[in-house]
């Protein structure tokens, strides 16, 4: 396996974007990445996206995104792992360049959610759970994160606003994102005040929706001779599967999926949790921040929200998460999320944050969940 | 829509009806055909009782497409007391509050219609508050 480059990142801004169809999100996320990269064409295209055949009546984007960019004859799938699609999308892409099979390749998560209404948008994530037995019985996805947080605030003592700092730092460190959908600090007292949605989990527990795209191009590191910018490599990637429904799971309270794919990113890095300098997880709800902070070694079990309290996460703290606004205030739009956190952490890395710059980031590690635990994707990105 | 697909399920929704490891005596449900507990095959079937208590439990106003008239609604995780979770709604609270632990048992309600009248009405478990005294 040969070490696989981040060559060039595209974004497009997370938002209700009424005037832009899909693939033109998708557009402009892929030709912004190889404007980055200084290329006009790659090997392959990996689209990642969840939910396109309900919510825009549209499968088979492979081909539909390749010929819009200008890639027409180029061999291009898409990818779907629920919430992880985009992170999926990357890890495909890597194997391909890393195997030989490619020369290069870009990936691409992309996620068009304003163009269908509330409860068919509801039923179209409750896809990600068990149909049988989960939406079956009406959950929809919040109600079952809501059921997970619940039990985690019984067994392990925890208040309400206990999980406040993950969403203020969230909200905090959006204000420098231009890209993120919203831009204003919340306060604690915010934060309890929020409308309850699925008790325990209230507005500002949970991340928005959004449209958006984002991408990278990938190329083997050994092949860049020059380049202006740091080299941002693919040093750990890995993805593990754990039960679609909760009520299968060993503990509901404890993400094995993200444990084990962690663990695997770690080995193949050569690094463990005290080496990463910042960690884009996948806060869809504080319960599961906390969760990932625990299964990746950064916080004792049903001691996240501790962590929290201390200012650990913070930008300035040990481990500072969603440093670009995470999913809770730069926005999920579910498919594209993965790619944004991957994007995130080039810019920390290359030291293009602006005022959300970690000072001195060489590490970066993303997590990208599935479902409610059900597919989870670690990557950790290394600059040198 | 899905006829066929809510009638495959009429043994578990109706029923409970899940499955037993001959090999390490699990009790499985949902039905999984290999056990996960010890990873042989467990195709022998079980019915559970029913009885058990809440695990966790949310209330539910923003209902999925084909739920909005039933809202809002209770939805919990029941630990069955032959030790399985399952996913379920909650009823006959008549404002009775939830609370992590509570007795519940199985009954057999409509869970959604589909399509207004011409659709199919789908039936199957939801769980109710254990009532006072001996049964």
């Amino acid at each position: 396996m040969r070490e696989v480059a981040v060559l060039g990142i595209g974004q497009t801004s997370i938002d209700e974007h009424w005037e832009k169809s899909l693939r033109e999100l998708a557009g402009e996320a892929v030709l912004a990445s190889l404007q980055d990269a200084r290329r006009e064409s790659v090997d392959g295209v990996f689209v990642g996206n969840m939910m396109s055949g309900s919510a825009n009546h549209q499968q088979h984007l492979g081909a539909l995104v390749a010929d819009w960019v200008g890639l027409r004859f180029v061999e291009a799938i898409r990818t779907e792992a629920a919430c992880a699609s985009g992170s999926a999308a990357l890890r495909a892409a890597m194997i391909a360049v890393a195997s030989g099979a490619m020369e290069s390749a870009v990936a691409v998560g992309v996620e068009k959610m304003s163009d269908s209404p509330g409860p068919e948008i509801t039923s179209a994530l409750a896809t990600a759970a068990d149909a049988d037995y989960e939406a079956d019985q009406g959950l929809s996805f919040v109600a079952l994160n809501a059921l997970i947080m619940r039990r985690y605030m019984y067994t392990y003592g925890w208040k309400h606003a206990d999980f406040a700092p993950f969403s203020i730092n969230a909200h905090a460190n959006a204000v420098n994102n231009p890209y993120a959908r919203f831009h204003e600090p919340i306060t604690a007292d915010g934060y309890l005040r929020a409308s309850m949605i699925c008790d325990p989990i209230n507005l500002m527990d949970a991340s928005p929706m959004g449209d958006g795209a984002a991408a990278v191009v990938l190329v083997p590191a050994e092949t860049i001779r020059f380049q202006a910018k740091p080299l941002i490599t693919l040093a750990g990637s890995a993805a593990a599967t754990d039960t679609l429904a909760i009520h299968d799971r060993v503990d509901p309270l404890w993400l094995s999926a993200a444990a084990a794919s962690a663990s695997r990113a770690y080995a193949m890095a050569g690094v463990g949790p005290e080496d990463i300098d910042l960690f884009e997880l996948h806060d869809a709800f504080s319960i599961m921040a906390a969760l990932s902070l625990e299964a990746c070694g950064f916080a004792e079990r049903g001691q996240g929200p501790r962590l929290a309290q201390e200012g650990g996460i913070f930008p300035t703290g040990r481990i500072p998460i969603a440093t670009l606004g995470g999913l809770k205030a730069r926005g999920h739009p579910v498919g594209a999320t993965g790619m944004y956190q991957i994007v995130e952490i080039v810019e920390q890395l290359r030291g293009q944050a602006g005022k959300a710059q970690i000072d001195g980031a060489r590490v970066g590690m993303s997590q990208n969940i599935g479902g409610s635990g059900s597919n989870i994707v670690t990557h950790i990105l290394r600059a040198s | 829509m899905e006829v066929p697909r809510h009638w495959r399920l009429r043994q578990q929704r109706y029923a409970l009806v899940g499955e037993v490891c001959p090999h390490c005596d699990a009790k499985l449900f949902p039905p999984r055909d290999v056990c996960p507990h010890c990873g042989q095959e467990a195709r022998t079937r079980f019915t559970f009782s029913g009885r058990g208590e809440v695990y966790s439990y949310t209330h539910m106003s923003d209902a999925p497409a084909g739920f909005e008239q039933n809202a809002p609604y209770t939805v919990a995780l029941v630990k069955l007391e032959e030790g399985p979770l399952v996913t379920a709604q909650l009823t006959d609270l008549d404002g009775k509050p939830v609370e992590i632990g509570m007795p519940v048992e199985m009954v057999t309600r409509r869970i959604r219609s589909d399509d207004g009248e011409k659709g199919i009405l789908v039936y199957g478990y939801k769980f109710r508050p254990v009532l006072a005294g001996p049964r």
